[in-house]
């Protein structure tokens, strides 16, 4: 068995824990850090569910192993609120009805995170383009590019 | 399989084949991260076929976690210095093997000098593998459904491998064997892959059908020619998700070639489409479908191209 110690920031903490080579991010995330909010739907690169932000740009953690995030920055479900103070678009989400069920809200919130840094999002074409690696069974998905356009105009044009 | 948050502990249990399973999707291999391309030569020779080289992984790890592939050591590349670069070189636009999707879409060399490559981008899957993947992994991996084997393969592409043998200048023509397979050898690795520069006069069109936006194309069809007195000249085509390997189609070149184009050269083009190509019937389209398909892309790519060559060649010649 090949075994690795790594170093990653997970939401700015620093955590350091040896695992095997092979351990996906989206296992280490779960298992070795007990952040279950991120969560594993396919686990083959097709759902979403299990995004998170790696050095600042959106990666499918099933899709990454944990060994390479090694010195990494890593952003997931838990930074962005609480239960007591929703982040700004969880509270998008909870105005818009933008979730059902839940389980594909922490990819697609981890997901829209990276759009509003990243992406213009001036159209409801291009929402709806940037939105399309992530699936939801319950809303339709409606609800949810309306939580996006409210926020990409809340935020304005990108510099 | 037991997931159970909380633990590092894995739970290892025999299966009725006798395999030991566990709970972990990938098989087990060894990790290394080497930091320049001698030492990804070395532990690539070491592995004697059975490593595997990791740069964005967006195609490689969905066959390790279905175990389709256990190598028995992945060598990444992604902190080896340098391969992270678009250059031009010449009049070729030079794209290192750790270059990302993201990084090839917003870069100004390929807006400017490789303007077909810039559209293509953003039919690359979704925003999230673009993040990860890398122009030179899509390469590699060889799938003749995908945007960047068959810009290699009509941009008159050369793919650069490496080895502790030497450098390696391979060809598009014979870098691409088959679906999923290309003609590197077991200790070679991908460094770089080269593509000719547009011309500033070149006319391009682009144009690719997949059931949602991302998807693997059922068809796509590629084109730049340009404008010379009126009539069409060096003309290239190509094609993807009808045959085995990304095309490059010269007979069908050669029917536009000093032609102005016109809706009677398309007919014969969308004529001759359908009885060279060789598509496959698969649950997504049957055969018929994909000819049918890539007569209607061409004539909308070559319109496209055409009118663009003309505003350019005229503006070129004042």
């Amino acid at each position: 068995m090949s075994e690795k110690t790594i170093t990653v920031s997970v939401n700015g903490a620093y955590m350091t824990r040896t695992i095997e080579a092979r351990t996906l991010l989206s296992d280490f995330l779960r298992q070795d850090l007990c952040l279950t909010g991120t969560h594993i739907g396919c686990e083959h690169g097709v759902c979403g569910a299990c995004t998170v932000i790696l050095d600042g740009r959106s990666a499918r953690s099933c899709l990454t192993l944990a060994v390479q995030a090694d010195g990494s920055e890593i952003e997931t479900i838990e930074g962005q609120g609480s239960v007591d103070k929703l982040g700004r678009i969880q509270e998008a989400f909870r105005e818009h009805h933008g979730l059902q069920c839940g389980f594909c809200t922490p990819g697609f919130i981890m997901a829209i995170t990276d759009l509003l840094r990243h992406h213009p999002l001036e159209t409801d074409e291009e929402i709806r383009e940037a939105l399309s690696g992530n699936i939801c069974r319950c809303t339709g998905y409606e609800n949810i590019v309306n939580a996006v356009r409210e926020l990409a105009k809340e935020r304005g044009p990108l510099e | 399989m037991n997931r159970h948050a909380g633990g590092t502990k894995r739970v290892e249990e025999v299966s009725f084949a006798g395999e030991v399973a566990d709970d972990m999707k990938p098989a087990q291999f060894d990790y290394i991260a080497p930091t320049t391309i001698d030492e990804v030569a070395a532990a690539l020779a070491a592995a004697e076929g059975e490593g595997k080289i990791i740069a964005g992984g967006q195609s490689l790890m969905p066959m390790i976690n279905f175990r389709l592939v256990k190598p028995t050591i992945l060598i990444d590349i992604n902190r080896v210095a340098g391969l992270d670069r678009i250059e031009l070189h010449g009049d070729r636009v030079r794209i290192g093997a750790t270059v990302r999707h993201h990084m090839t879409a917003a870069d100004a060399i390929i807006r400017q000098h490789l303007p077909i490559v810039h559209e293509a981008m953003h039919h690359v899957a979704h925003m999230t593998v673009r993040n990860r993947g890398t122009f030179c992994g899509s390469v590699a991996h060889a799938d003749p459904a995908t945007e960047m084997p068959m810009m290699t393969r009509f941009l008159g592409g050369t793919v650069i491998a490496y080895s502790q043998r030497g450098r390696r200048e391979i060809p598009a023509a014979e870098f691409f064997v088959g679906s999923l397979v290309n003609s590197l050898e077991p200790d070679e690795f991908v460094i770089r892959v080269e593509l000719d520069a547009m011309r500033p006069d070149a006319g391009w069109g682009f144009e690719e059908f997949a059931k949602r936006h991302g998807d693997f194309a059922l068809a796509c069809f590629a084109t730049t020619l340009h404008c010379v007195d009126g009539m069409a000249s060096d003309v290239r085509v190509g094609m993807m998700g009808v045959g085995e390997t990304p095309l490059r189609l010269e007979e069908i070149e050669g029917i536009i070639e000093g032609t102005d184009v016109s809706e009677p050269v398309l007919d014969m083009v969308a004529d001759r489409l359908a009885g060279i190509l060789m598509p496959n019937t698969d649950i997504h389209a049957s055969a018929d479908y994909r000819r049918h398909l890539s007569g209607v892309l061409a004539k909308r790519a070559l319109r496209a191209a055409w009118s663009r060559a003309k505003t350019k060649g005229f503006k070129h010649n004042e």
